[in-house]
Parts: C-alpha cells; sequence; structure tokens
C-alpha cells in the first residue's frame, strides 16, 4: 500500500515544477507554471485537446477558480465538532513514511539552542518562544491517520500542545480567517482558523513518545487529521494570523488551498 | 387537457409526441458522458500518484497533466456529474419514466432476453422499449455512479462523511470500493458503446431524439 511511491512520485513532479520555472522565470515571469502546465494539461482526451494555447489558459482559469468555490464550499461543510477516528498503538503505520518536496537526506537539521518560534500578525502577544515553554503546557497525543493528498494514507501517533491553547495563549484575534506558518525547509502553507481551533489540532512536539524526529519536522509540526498532509507544515519557524490570505507552497501551484478531510 | 388519456398510454408510453428520448434526457444524457470522461481520465492520473496495483494508466490516457491539474479537473468535473446525474434522476423518477423504461425487470427475463439476442432474435422493432438486458445495464450504470460518488465523497471529506466513511469499511476500503466502481463503469461503457455500434440508430434518437 506503502511502498516507497509517495516519496518518489511528490519530489518528482515537485523537481519538474522547479526546473521548468528556473528555465521559464527569467523569460515570462508569472506565466512559467503556465507554459509548463500547457504541454502537458490535456493529455489524452482527444475532445479537448484541440484548444487553442488561449482557451487552455481559460481553462486553467475556471479550473482555480472551481478549486477557490470547493474551499468555500468545504469551509461550509467543516464542522468543528466532528472528529477524526483515533486508533490503537497496535495499528501504528511502521515505519511512518517520510515525505517532502525533497529526499530524507535534506530535511533541516535544527540546534534546538539556537531556535526561537517567531508569533506575529493579529495576535496580542508577539514574544518569541522556546520550546521549553512549549513543553512546559499542557500536552496531549493523538493516534490519527494521515492521509497524502496521493491518495495513500498512514495511521501515526503525535503529541503536543493543542493548537487552540497555543492560539489562546498568545491572544490571537480568533476572529481573523487565516493562520499562516513558515518553516526552515522554506515550505509556507496556512489554515483557516476554524480547522486551527479544532481540537484535534496539535502543535506536535513528539511522535509515538519521542522528540519529534528530524525526519518528521523537528522541532514541531502542525498536526491536523481533518487536514491532508500537505496542509500539515513541518520545521515551523513562524506562526503568523492574518486575514489576507497567505497562500501555500503546493496551494500556489494549484493544489486546493483547503485540503481537508 | 387530458381527453384520452387511455389512448396515450396505451400506443405511446412517453407523453413527448413522437419523441423517443425527450430533451432533458439527451442533455443529462451527454452531459454524464462528459462528466464521467473528465472522472475517469483525471481520476488515473490521480490513481498513478499512489498506485495500490501493480499497473499504472499511461500519462496520454490521463487529464491534468501533473497531480495538481488532475485533481482540479477531478474536483471541478464532480460538480458536473453530480448536478446533472441528480438532474437526470429526479425528472426520471418523478415523470414516471424510470418505471415506464426500466420495469419490470426479473433475473429470468434478463437471461431470456440475452438468450435471445445470441440466436440473433432479440426484436429491436419499438426503439422507444429497452430489453431486459438493457434495462439491467442502464440500472446497473445508475447504481455504480451513486457507490462512486459515495466512496468519493469519503475520499474526499472522510471526517465530515464519518457514518459513510465507516459504512464503507474505512478511508482505506473507501479507495478500493472507488476504483473498482471505476473499473465496472469503464467496463459498462465499453459494451454500451459497442451496443451503440452494432444498433447505430440508436445514436441518431439519441441526439436527435427521434
Ligand atoms: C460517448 C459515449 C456514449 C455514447 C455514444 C452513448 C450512447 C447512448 C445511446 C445511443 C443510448 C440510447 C440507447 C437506446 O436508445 O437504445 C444511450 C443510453 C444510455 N447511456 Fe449512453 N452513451 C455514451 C456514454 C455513456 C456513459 C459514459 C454512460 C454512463 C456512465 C452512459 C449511460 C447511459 C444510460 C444510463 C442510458 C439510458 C438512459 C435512459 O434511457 O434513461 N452512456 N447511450
Amino acid at each position: 500500500m506503502l511502498r516507497s511511491k509517495p516519496v518518489a512520485d511528490r519530489p518528482d513532479a515537485a523537481s519538474i515544477l522547479k526546473e521548468a520555472r528556473k528555465v521559464l522565470a527569467p523569460h515570462i515571469g508569472q506565466t512559467s507554471r503556465r507554459a509548463f502546465l500547457r504541454t502537458l494539461t490535456l493529455g489524452g482526451v482527444a475532445m479537448l485537446s484541440g484548444c487553442s494555447l488561449d482557451e487552455d489558459d481559460q481553462v486553467e482559469h475556471a479550473l482555480s477558480m472551481i478549486s477557490r468555490f470547493n474551499d468555500h464550499v468545504q469551509g461550509w461543510i467543516f464542522d468543528r465538532n466532528a472528529l477524526a477516528p483515533t486508533y490503537s498503538q497496535s495499528m501504528l503505520t511502521r515505519p511512518f513514511p517520510f515525505n517532502a518536496f525533497y529526499g530524507v537526506e535534506k530535511a533541516p537539521a535544527i540546534d534546538e539552542a539556537g531556535y526561537t518560534l517567531e508569533v506575529s500578525g493579529l495576535v496580542a502577544d508577539k514574544r518569541p518562544w522556546r520550546l521549553g515553554e512549549l513543553r512546559a503546557m499542557a500536552q496531549t497525543d493523538q493516534i490519527t491517520r494521515h492521509i497524502c493528498v496521493e491518495g495513500w494514507s498512514a495511521i501515526g501517533h503525535w503529541g503536543g500542545v493543542r493548537f487552540s491553547d497555543f492560539l489562546m495563549r498568545v491572544g490571537a484575534d480568533t476572529g481573523a480567517k487565516y493562520v499562516g506558518f513558515k518553516c526552515a525547509d522554506g515550505y509556507y502553507t496556512s489554515i483557516d482558523m476554524p480547522t486551527a481551533l479544532h481540537s484535534q489540532t496539535l502543535l506536535a512536539l513528539t511522535y509515538d513518545g519521542q522528540v519529534l524526529p528530524r525526519e518528521y519536522g523537528f522541532p514541531m509540526k502542525l498536526r491536523m487529521p481533518t487536514k491532508l498532509g500537505y496542509k500539515n507544515p513541518k520545521h515551523i519557524q513562524a506562526i503568523f494570523v492574518t486575514n489576507s490570505y497567505p497562500g501555500g507552497y503546493w496551494e500556489d501551484q494549484g493544489y486546493n488551498w483547503f485540503g481537508g478531510s | 387537457m387530458s381527453s384520452f388519456p387511455a389512448t396515450v398510454s396505451r400506443t405511446d408510453p412517453e407523453p413527448h409526441g413522437g419523441a423517443i428520448h425527450p430533451r432533458w434526457l439527451r442533455l443529462t444524457h451527454w452531459l454524464n458522458a462528459l462528466a464521467v470522461t473528465i472522472m475517469t481520465t483525471s481520476g488515473w492520473r490521480i490513481y498513478d500518484a499512489a498506485p495500490f496495483f501493480d499497473f499504472t494508466f499511461p500519462r496520454g490516457m490521463t487529464l491534468g497533466g501533473w497531480l495538481g491539474g488532475a485533481l482540479q479537473w477531478h474536483f471541478a468535473g464532480m460538480w458536473l456529474l453530480v448536478g446533472n446525474g441528480l438532474l437526470y434522476l429526479t425528472l426520471n423518477l418523478f415523470s414516471g419514466r424510470l418505471f415506464r423504461r426500466f420495469f419490470p425487470l426479473s433475473p429470468q427475463g434478463v437471461l431470456g432476453d440475452v438468450w435471445k439476442a445470441l440466436r440473433g432474435r432479440l426484436a429491436h422493432d419499438d426503439p422507444r422499449h429497452y430489453n431486459q438486458v438493457q434495462r439491467a445495464a442502464y440500472l446497473f450504470a445508475m447504481l455504480d455512479l451513486i457507490v462512486l460518488v459515495a466512496s468519493g465523497l469519503v475520499l474526499w471529506k472522510s471526517v465530515q462523511f464519518g457514518l459513510l466513511r465507516e459504512l464503507l469499511g474505512g478511508y482505506e476500503a473507501a479507495r478500493r470500493i472507488h476504483f473498482v466502481a471505476m473499473a465496472l463503469l469503464v467496463g459498462f461503457v465499453g459494451v454500451h458503446l459497442v451496443m451503440v455500434a452494432l444498433v447505430p440508430r440508436t445514436l441518431l434518437s439519441m441526439i436527435r431524439g427521434r
């Protein structure tokens, strides 16, 4: 079921995209992604492949509009009291798969001594956090299913601080729309406030009872069993609360922003 | 208005003048064919991102270019599939056409018609009448599409549709069900197209109505 596919496919897509961007960006800037997609988008569907480049652009535009519409629908469907199923220790997927837009050897190695978590935006208290302070807060843990956008899933065991506790502690404006994340590996993403406040959303500091290892996102990962894998940022360095749409690494390339289950 | 209902129901099971297929049926049929094409070809690309059998679909047969593109097509196509499907089912059900056209239906009847077809004795003289094999096949397509949509909902929103998830045996089971239902639908479409090729005038009536 898991094999090594998950690791292989996404980095592959990512590297192709990056390559295409690198080559095309200097020449045509913003349109580089489109140029890349244009050659591939309409694959084998003969009835649609007669499109001119113009129409192809329009198709892409229409698809992103529908994706934004789907964000709203999902926000509307989202029930803060609906809980993701939890599992027993014996059902853990071992080893839990590594997945990122790079290989495991490139996962950032962060030194705890020099690490601080930045908090900014619509929060009362913008003081940076040390790991010890987070460990001193009430801890909780859960065994839940991680579902990847590619379709595979794996059961893992995360522990840490309830994210809603953290948001309360920093005096976040919980009426704001988004919480954004910036990560040590250059990854970035953002989530909706209702999901941020969901009781199963954890600022995870441990994996299966051990300090969160490097490959799973040391020093911390936002773990949400109500969202797909790419919405769960690892190696978080900065958290901000905002009303202006922050996007995300994959989201900006076309993955659905809400990305929730 | 209803001066001679008895005559109408005896000579013409469709209260639509001479049309074999009413306009709404033709419209929803072709929109469904488009939706199924989009959903299947983009679905293959999504499957390819994490295959659970020992094969993947050749890229040339898939829609979307990359996983993100395929997902955009899939989650756009679902609105067409579901909206159009609900329209078809509602009109079919409330016009009474569903019962007129697809029933009675019995295993003996289906086997009997298969036997007749094999001996080349299945009558095609009345295009308003579906034989029992057609009835079974079309009803199967409708049910299979319902299973596809239900399992798709579980894959899309497994937490929000928790009851449906448990009914289907969990997220991973729903993935297999979704795939098998896709494969069965592709099988149906294959047979369907062969039958249309064998009796081409049905295609004309599905386009023009008569
Ligand atoms: C481009 C491909 C397709 C062609 C050429 C085609 C053609 C036809 C034709 C000619 C009929 C009328 C049969 C008759 O009057 O005896 C028909 C009926 C039907 N087709 Fe298709 N079809 C196509 C795709 C599909 C797909 C993809 C589905 C579903 C997945 C489908 C489901 C049905 C159903 C359920 C009926 C019966 C509709 C009713 O009477 O309510 N077709 N099709």
